[in-house]
């Protein structure tokens, strides 16, 4: 499993954001979510210009095991879609973190973002979890 | 308490994801279930089935016994160690287990069942064992281990006794017999299995398990989990007790009227029921169904079509086909166009004459 990158923050349900610096949110799943759901097969993105709630669901992302749904940390509107995923889903099982970003969000209301997790409390989330 | 086969600690020192599968303890995969799944219709993978239920039954009226208890005819069974396909009913035509059944003597079967509905099986079998004198023996201490692909039987045979082998190698489909395997351990093997692969599925004392897992690893054959056991299966066509048929599902209604033998005289359990809803009209049935757009076809979606709503029994992405299929039951008739409702979508699928691969091989029109 890979390092947690210290500079995302995350939901509780395994999303992670990212704070890029012209403003925008990157969202996407953490490593040990992947690795929880494991071979993903099939990622339904969400549409760019739609609107998204924090908390409430954006995307799918369906392993061959099962659907889970993929919700937004932040509310806003969804400026970008990884297309990548169409094609290659697995990306997220091989770059959780990185090249498998799922969507990018203007968020409306940046305050959300201090709500979330840091890398550390995350951390802690998933140890415990594994017990 | 979860129960825990004899390899469970080979499995985790394997880095394997453990769920709990009907009570048991199990392997899903060992990193991933795709790559499981591609290594059986290519090469040869390896499951742990140890914890299905093998039951002998001993009596002088054992053959008589399984006329009565099974929708198959057991009277097909004329060689030694030759295997059937069956169905176990109630009275009401209900599946309460499907099984392979092993003649190994006028006065010895064997039978394995599935772990999930091992007490009420053997419940089953006590009750209606006791009018023909005949003894039922559950055989815990064996484990089981499931060979499968291409190159599976090579690489077993390799491990095999070498007076063995000839005889091992010539074993044909659906039988069985005994042989010497590593360091001289005693093994049933089986050309049998549940993957719509070549292969041996295994019966091996627990004492000897471990070791013959190792030499099967070191043999490359690599192995899998309980996931690519399931994916295989289903793009096999074959049927999972519990998801795609129970006690309220006759077998005309699973797509398991080949495994019925309607023969005169033979007054099996569950047989009226069967006879009397094929005269009726059976009113609903099992299909293939494809999905070629992209997304995933999964148990308990709707299934919408011009005779009504079905649902979905077994679906999911299929590996060797890179698009979802699934089995569906629907209501009897005229289907029209079919469609799924995903998450509140309907999508257009395909039906299909399954099975979706044979020989590692997508079949025709899929």
């Amino acid at each position: 499993m890979s390092e947690i990158p210290g500079d995302l923050k995350f939901l509780k349900s395994h999303e992670w954001a990212r704070a890029e610096d012209d403003g925008l949110v990157r969202v996407g799943i953490s490593d040990h979510a992947q690795d929880q759901l494991g071979d993903l097969v099939y990622v339904e993105l969400p549409e760019v210009g739609s609107a998204v709630k924090a908390g409430s669901g954006a995307a799918v992302v369906e392993s061959v095991k099962a659907a889970s749904d993929i919700y937004s940390p932040v509310s806003g509107e969804v400026v970008a879609v990884n297309e990548l995923l169409n094609d290659k889903p697995e990306t997220i099982n091989e770059d959780a973190f990185g090249e498998g970003w799922i969507f990018l969000v203007r968020p409306s209301d940046r305050a959300e973002l201090d709500e979330l997790l840091d890398a550390n409390d995350y951390e802690e989330l998933i140890e415990n979890e594994d017990h | 308490m979860t129960e825990k086969t004899v390899l469970n600690a080979t499995h985790r020192a394997l880095g394997a994801r453990m769920v709990d599968f009907g009570g048991w303890d199990m392997p899903i995969n060992y990193g991933s279930q795709i790559e499981e799944h591609h290594a059986v219709r290519r090469d040869a993978g390896m499951f742990d089935v140890s914890h299905m239920t093998v039951v002998d039954l001993h009596g002088a009226r054992a053959r008589e016994f399984l006329r009565h208890l099974l929708a198959n005819n057991i009277d097909k069974l004329k060689v030694h160690g030759k295997a059937l396909y069956s169905c176990m009913l109630d009275e009401r035509g209900g599946v309460i287990d499907d099984l392979i059944v092993y003649y190994l003597g006028e006065e010895f079967f064997r039978l394995v069942v599935n772990a999930g509905t091992r007490a009420k099986d053997l419940a089953w079998l006590e009750r209606q064992a006791k009018a023909f004198g005949v003894e039922v023996k559950e055989r815990p201490e064996f484990a089981m281990i499931a060979v499968q692909g291409p190159n599976a039987r090579a690489k077993v045979l390799g491990l095999l006794h070498e007076v063995d082998r000839p005889r091992i190698e010539k074993l044909g489909k659906f039988a069985a017999a005994a042989a010497q395997g590593p360091h001289g351990m005693p093994l049933f093997v089986a050309r049998t299995g549940y993957t719509g692969e070549d292969g041996f599925e295994i019966m091996v004392p627990a004492e000897h398990a471990v070791a013959l897992w190792e030499a099967l690893v070191a043999a490359g054959v690599k192995p899998a989990g309980l996931g690519a056991r399931d994916t295989l299966r289903l793009e096999a066509g074959m049927n999972l007790y519990g998801q795609d048929m129970d006690e309220s599902v006759t077998p005309w209604e699973a797509n398991l009227g080949w495994t019925i033998a309607l023969d005169e005289g033979r007054d099996f359990i569950g047989r009226a029921a069967l006879e009397k809803q094929k005269a009726a009209g059976v009113p609903r049935v099992m299909v293939g169904l494809v999905l070629d757009d992209k997304g995933v076809l999964r148990h308990g979606q709707k299934v919408l079509t011009a005779s009504g709503e079905g649902e979905i029994l077994s679906g999911s992405f299929a590996p060797t086909l890179d698009k979802a299929v699934a089995f569906a039951r629907i209501p009897a008739g005229e289907p029209g166009a079919i469609r799924v409702d995903i998450r509140g979508r309907e999508v257009p699928v395909r039906l299909v004459k399954y099975p979706f691969v044979r020989d590692g091989k997508p079949c025709e029109g899929i």
